[in-house]
């Protein structure tokens, strides 16, 4: 005998997910899930934005990692309040320990709520963490055919960060073509808002910034 | 991606129904698409694992892979998308909609009849 089920089967983070996207909304506090492959400069680039933005938004971040606080105490040295979230093994962050971190931060504080996902370029896309929106980073060093390989992140994001672009002009020899780059991205995600930055010279970074602002601006309702 | 999750999620699931039923579960289909891929093998094997000595032993998993639908801009029609050929089949069109990706589902139970 066939029986009809037709249930998802992720469904207990996405029921974790959707509080988080109560509570982040009833707040008005803007929230961004931001992902790459390890080493593309996540961290970097919210120690940047974070310095850089200090006098006119309040941030807070979440640091998912497999293992340490390291990232959580970067974060930290520019005064921000990070909660680090030790996934033990596993290759994403899940809602569920998104849940708990929120309640560890002091969100009536904050504008901005960032997530820094595991360092994975595949399995985080697939949960759902409550936020606002999806980042992508994707470094100069890690090639331009990014977008073709691992197409679900780069559909479902708002907004792609190509990072690393001193690398570039200083004439390191990297293959990187940043218009191929956009051209595929925008293939799967037309919206997609492209970014190309360096966290280390602050080269691009006004533009983001000027995202960040507006949609913080969105989300309080101004 | 995390098969062992998916499989130990299913295996939670599939046990909740079956007691429900009061009935042996041989059989299940899930269906997951394009942007959020399982390996059939890999979920098989992990779900076979972990379902020993449970209710769930020895039930066949069939994997279903749904296409990605995208709308086009020009001429309207909806078609199944193909990562390395991004283009309308009618009208050759670049531009169009993604249609919403079908998430990761468990579609059906077959239960033993006595
Ligand atoms: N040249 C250059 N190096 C950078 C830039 N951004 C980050 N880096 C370097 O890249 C390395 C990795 O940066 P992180 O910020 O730790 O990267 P991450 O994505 O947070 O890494 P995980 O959390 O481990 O996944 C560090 O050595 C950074 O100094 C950049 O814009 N230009
Ligand atoms: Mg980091
Ligand atoms: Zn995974
Ligand atoms: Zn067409």
């Amino acid at each position: 005998m066939k029986v009809n089920i037709g249930k998802k089967i992720l469904l207990a983070n996405e029921e974790y997910a959707l509080k988080n996207k109560q509570l982040l909304a009833e707040k008005k506090k803007l929230c961004l899930n931001m992902i790459s492959s390890p080493g593309s400069g996540k961290t970097s680039i919210l120690y940047r934005t974070i310095c850089d933005l200090k006098d006119k938004i309040k941030i807070g971040v979440i640091e998912g990692d497999i293992q340490t606080d390291i990232d959580a105490e970067r974060i930290r040295a520019t005064k921000a309040p990070a909660i680090q979230v030790n996934t033990d093994g596993a290759c994403h962050l899940s809602a569920a320990q998104v849940n708990k971190a929120l309640e560890n931060l002091p969100i009536n504080e904050l504008d901005l709520v960032f997530i820094e996902n595991v360092g994975n370029l595949v399995c985080p896309s697939d949960f759902e963490l409550g936020e606002n929106a999806k980042v992508v980073v994707l470094s100069v060093a890690e090639g331009d055919d990014k977008p073709v390989k691992y197409p679900s992140i780069f559909a479902k994001s708002e907004v792609l960060l190509i990072n690393k672009i001193d690398f570039l002009s200083a004439g390191a020899q990297v293959n990187f073509d940043i218009e191929r780059v956009k051209i595929d991205a925008r293939k799967l995600n037309k919206d997609i808002k492209i970014f190309p930055i360096s966290a280390t010279t602050g080269e691009g970074m006004t533009d983001w910034y000027d995202w960040l602002i507006e949609s913080i601006n969105n989300s309080q309702g101004n | 991606m995390h098969e062992t999750m998916v499989a130990q999620s299913l295996l939670e699931m599939i046990s909740a129904e079956a007691a429900k039923r009061n009935a042996r579960p041989i059989g299940a289909k899930i269906s997951c698409g394009m942007l959020n891929p399982v390996n059939d093998e890999i979920l098989s094997f992990a779900f076979g694992a972990i379902a020993k000595s449970t209710v769930c032993e020895d039930l066949k998993l069939e994997i279903e892979h749904k296409p990605m639908n995208g709308q086009c801009k020009n001429c309207d029609s909806t078609f199944e998308l193909e990562l390395s050929h991004l283009v309308c089949p009618k009208c050759d069109g670049k531009d169009f909609e993604l249609l919403p990706n079908e998430p990761l589902t468990l579609e059906e139970i077959e239960f033993q009849t006595e």
